[in-house]
C-alpha cells in the first residue's frame, strides 16, 4: 500500500447470500485515491458500485456472504477496527457518504438544520448551538440559504435537499465523501449547480470525492480519476487526463462510445447482450461474451496489467 | 409549543373533541376537588368508617335531588344538636342539681315517614345518673309520652327499637310511622307541620350536666345518596374519579410507549431479538388476560398499583406491537435511516430519534382511545371483587351495589351513578381519541 495515499482499497471483496447462490457484488476490487483528489466510478446499472461504496463504509445489509478485504484510510487499517469503533472514528470523522436518492436521505420528521448538525453532535461532541452553527457555516458552503435550517425536507426542492444532504456529509470535515450518484434524479442546470459546489468544496475544502455515477459526461467535469466497474470488479482505472481520450478496456471504449456527442454526427453505440448475472459467474473474463476483442485467452480471467501509471484488466494488454 | 398550540387549534374544530375535552376537563376539576377537599387519609378514613362515622346517615336511600323527579316528597334527613344551638336548651338550676329542657323543635312537609329516630345522650356526673323523659308533640295537638330512663354517660335510644312504645302508639305500625302518622287514617299517611320533640333531664348533682342530639334518619340524603353501611356515595364517587383517570392515563401511557419503543428495538435489531420478541407476543396474545389478574388479585394482592403494572407488562406484548413492527418494518428500510446509519448514529440514537416519531402520530390517538379501556378494566376487577380493598373506586361502588342487591331492591341510583361516570368517561376520550385520529392521519379526515 502507498503510504502517501488518502485511501486505499486492496482485494475488497463483497458477496451477498440469496436463495439462488452469492452474489459477486464487489470482487476483489482495488484502487487508492490521493489526498484532496476525486475518482469517479463509472459502470453500468447493477455493476456493483453502490455495493463498493457500502463495502468501504461497512455499511453491510443482512445476508453478508463474504466480506474481506483491506482499506486502509490514511494508513489505517479501518477494516480491522470493531464495529464500534468503525462507527465513532471512521464514518464521518475520515469519510462521509451522500447516499444515493439523497434527496429521500433526510429524516422527514426533523429540520433540515438540526439534520445537518446530527453527524457534528455524534461525532464531535458539541453542544447543539455549536453543531447549528456549523452547519449554518456547512449550508454557505453548499449554497442554501440560511432560513432553510428551520425548515422540514419536504418544504425544499430536490436540488436543495441534495446540496442538504452535501452539507450534512460536510459538517464533520472528513477528508473523503463517497458521492453515491449525487444527481442522478436533477435536471441539468441543478446537475451543473451541484457539480460547481462540489469543485468548490475540494478546492476550498481540500476534501476528496469518490463520485459513483453512470453519468460519464456530468462526472468528467470533476474527475481527476476513473475507475471503469464492470460486473463487480474494476476493469480499468486511469487519471481523467489520458482516459478521457483514450480508454484502453474494450469496455471502456464502448462506454464512452455510447455517449452522444454534440455537433458530430455519429448513433450513440450500444453494448449488444446483457451484463452477466453476478451469481454463478464464468472463469473467464466477465466482459468476454460481449467483447469485440475477444480471443482464446479471454477464456480465463484477465491480470491487471500496469502501464504508465494505468491499470487495465484485460488479456489484449498484457 | 406553536405546534401543539396549532394541533389544539385544530382539534378545537370538531365539535365532538370539543365535547369530549369539556367533559374531560370536567372530570379533571372533579379530580382536583375531591383531592381538595377530602384528603386522601381522610378520604380513606370514610370509606373504612363503620357506623360511629357515618350514624347520621340513613341506610340505602337516594339522592336528594330524587325529590324533583318524584310525586312523593321524601323526607330529608337532619341531625339536631343542643350542644351546636340548633335545638333549644332550657337549664332550671335547683338546689341539688337541676331540670333541663331540650325542645327539638322541626317542619315535616314530607310524603313518607322516616327510616329512624335516635337520640344520643351525653351526660356528665359523678355518682348519680341523670333521668331523662321524652316527650312527642304533634302538630295536631297531641302529647305523647315516648320514654323514661336514666342514663349513663353516653347513651343511645332508638325509637324503632322501644317494643313498650311501640305498644303504646297502638301496636299496629312500626314506631316511626305511628309517631308521624294521622292516627284516623286507615293506612299510615304522615301528618304535615311543626313537631316538637321534648327531652325533659333530671340531673342530681350540682354539676351535672346532660346534652342530647337527635338523628332523624330520613329516606334521602346528601347528593349521591347511601349505601348498605350508611356512608355518603359522594366519596367514593368523587375519589373514583381520580384514581380512574390516574389508573387509565398511566396504563395508556404505559402500554403504548412501551409496546413502541419494544416494537422499535425488536425491528431495529432484529434476528433473535425480534424473533424473542414476535413469540413471546404470540404466546401473550392466546393467554386469557382476566383470569390472570384474577388469579394475582386473589393469590398475591389487590393493590391497585401491582394491578396497574401487571395490566401494563401484559398489554405490552398484544396486537399492537405487530401493528407498530409492520410500520417500523418499513420506515426501516427509508433511505434516511440508512444515512442515519452511514454518518455514524448508534442504535439508540436511531431507535428513538429516526424510528419511533414516525409512529408518534398512530400512537398519540390511539392512547386517548385506550384510556377508556383500562378505565373499565378497572372498574371489572373490582366488580369482580378483585378491587383495591382499601381504595373508594366506582367499580367498588358498582361491586356493593351487586352484592347488596341494589337493582332488586329497587335502588337504581347506586348502580347508576358510578355507571354514568365510567360511561362519561368513556365517551369523553373515545370523542377526543376520534377526532385526533383525523387531525394525525388526514387521510380519515372528512370533506
Amino acid at each position: 500500500m502507498a503510504q502517501d495515499k488518502l485511501l486505499c482499497v486492496e482485494n475488497l471483496t463483497l458477496y451477498f447470500r440469496t436463495i439462488k447462490g452469492a452474489v459477486q457484488a464487489v470482487d476483489e476490487v482495488d484502487f487508492d485515491l490521493g489526498h484532496n483528489r476525486a475518482v469517479v466510478i463509472l459502470g453500468e446499472s447493477g455493476c456493483g458500485k453502490t455495493s463498493l461504496a457500502k463495502a468501504i463504509l461497512r455499511l453491510l445489509p443482512r445476508n453478508v456472504e463474504t466480506y474481506s478485504g483491506k482499506v486502509y484510510l490514511d494508513g489505517v487499517d479501518v477494516m480491522s477496527l470493531t464495529e464500534e469503533e468503525f462507527r465513532q472514528n471512521v464514518r464521518w470523522v475520515g469519510m462521509s457518504l451522500v447516499p444515493q436518492a439523497a434527496m429521500n436521505a433526510l429524516n422527514p420528521v426533523i429540520r433540515i438544520g438540526d439534520q445537518v448538525a446530527e453527524p457534528a453532535i455524534i461525532h464531535l461532541g458539541v453542544k447543539k448551538n455549536e453543531a447549528l452553527s456549523l452547519s449554518r457555516k456547512m449550508f454557505q458552503h453548499v449554497g442554501v440559504p440560511e432560513d432553510f435550517l428551520s425548515r422540514y425536507p419536504f418544504e425544499l426542492s430536490g436540488g436543495m435537499r441534495q446540496r442538504a444532504a452535501i452539507a450534512m456529509a460536510l459538517v464533520t470535515s472528513p477528508s473523503l465523501i463517497i458521492l453515491d450518484e449525487p444527481t442522478s434524479a436533477l435536471d441539468l442546470l441543478t446537475q451543473a449547480n451541484i457539480f460547481n459546489v462540489l469543485k468548490r468544496i475540494k478546492h476550498e475544502l481540500g476534501t476528496s470525492f469518490i463520485l459513483i455515477t453512470h453519468d460519464i459526461s456530468t462526472s468528467s467535469e470533476l474527475a481527476d480519476d476513473v475507475a471503469i466497474m464492470y460486473a463487480g470488479q474494476i476493469v480499468e482505472v486511469c487519471d481523467a487526463v489520458r482516459f478521457f481520450p483514450k480508454p484502453l478496456h474494450p469496455y471502456s471504449q464502448m462506454l464512452m462510445a455510447s455517449v452522444p456527442r454534440l455537433r458530430v454526427d455519429q448513433e450513440p453505440k450500444f453494448i449488444t447482450g446483457q451484463p452477466p448475472s453476478l451469481i454463478a459467474l464464468p472463469p473467464s473474463c466477465r466482459f468476454a461474451p460481449r467483447c469485440p476483442s475477444r480471443f482464446e485467452k479471454c477464456e480465463q480471467a484477465p491480470p491487471i496489467v500496469e502501464n504508465e501509471g494505468r491499470k487495465v484488466k484485460c488479456w489484449l494488454y498484457s | 409549543m406553536k405546534t401543539l398550540q396549532r394541533s389544539i387549534q385544530e382539534l378545537l374544530r370538531y365539535p365532538s373533541a370539543v365535547a369530549g375535552l369539556v367533559i374531560i376537563l370536567v372530570l379533571i376539576g372533579i379530580s382536583i376537588y375531591a383531592m381538595v377537599a377530602i384528603p386522601y387519609d381522610e378520604a380513606i378514613r370514610l370509606w373504612r368508617g363503620g357506623e360511629e362515622e357515618w350514624y347520621q346517615n340513613p341506610r340505602n336511600v337516594p339522592p336528594e335531588w330524587i325529590n324533583y323527579f318524584t310525586k312523593n316528597d321524601l323526607p330529608r334527613s337532619f341531625v339536631l344538636s343542643s350542644q351546636d344551638g340548633s335545638a333549644e336548651k332550657v337549664v332550671a338550676a335547683g338546689a341539688q342539681g337541676s331540670t333541663m329542657t331540650i325542645t327539638y323543635t322541626f317542619d315535616f312537609p314530607y310524603d313518607d315517614f322516616p327510616q329512624e329516630l335516635i337520640l344520643y345522650f351525653s351526660a356528665m356526673y359523678a355518682e348519680k345518673q341523670p333521668y331523662v323523659t321524652i316527650v312527642w308533640l304533634t302538630p295536631d295537638g297531641r302529647e305523647i309520652s315516648v320514654a323514661k330512663f336514666s342514663i349513663g354517660r353516653s347513651h343511645t335510644y332508638r325509637f324503632s327499637q322501644d317494643a313498650s312504645l311501640r305498644r303504646k302508639l297502638g301496636g299496629k305500625w312500626s314506631v316511626q310511622t305511628a309517631l308521624f302518622a294521622n292516627p284516623d287514617e286507615e293506612t299510615p299517611v304522615p301528618m304535615k307541620g311543626t313537631y316538637t320533640l321534648k327531652v325533659i333531664g333530671i340531673t342530681f348533682e350540682a354539676d351535672s350536666d346532660l346534652d342530647a342530639k337527635l338523628v332523624m334518619h330520613g329516606k334521602v340524603a346528601g347528593l349521591a345518596g347511601t349505601d348498605h353501611r350508611r356512608r355518603d356515595l359522594m366519596v367514593p364517587l368523587l375519589w373514583g374519579t381520580p384514581i380512574a383517570l390516574a389508573f387509565g392515563l398511566l396504563a395508556a401511557l404505559g402500554t403504548t410507549v412501551t409496546t413502541m419503543v419494544i416494537a422499535a428495538f425488536g425491528v431495529w435489531y432484529g434476528g433473535w431479538v425480534d424473533e424473542i420478541i414476535q413469540r413471546i407476543t404470540e404466546v401473550n396474545m392466546v393467554l386469557p388476560f382476566l383470569p390472570i389478574l384474577m388469579m394475582i388479585g386473589a393469590f398475591y394482592s389487590r393493590s391497585i398499583w401491582l394491578i396497574l403494572g401487571v395490566t401494563i407488562l401484559l398489554s405490552i406484548f398484544g396486537g399492537t406491537i405487530k401493528n407498530y413492527r409492520a410500520i417500523f418494518l418499513q420506515v426501516k428500510e427509508s433511505p434516511y435511516i440508512e444515512a442515519a446509519q452511514a454518518y455514524g448514529a448508534g442504535n439508540w440514537r436511531i431507535v428513538f430519534r429516526y424510528l419511533t416519531p414516525r409512529i408518534i402520530p398512530m400512537l398519540i390517538p390511539q392512547l386517548v382511545v385506550l384510556v377508556p379501556g383500562f378505565v373499565f378494566l378497572e372498574a371489572s376487577l373490582a366488580v369482580l371483587g378483585l378491587g383495591d380493598p382499601v381504595l373508594p373506586t366506582w367499580g367498588k361502588v358498582i361491586n356493593d351495589a351487586l352484592s347488596n342487591g341494589a337493582l332488586y331492591q329497587g335502588l337504581y341510583y347506586w348502580m347508576l351513578e358510578p355507571a354514568v361516570l365510567l360511561m362519561l368517561t368513556g365517551l369523553a376520550f373515545a370523542l377526543v381519541g376520534y377526532s385526533l385520529d383525523r387531525i394525525f392521519n388526514p387521510r380519515l379526515r372528512g370533506q
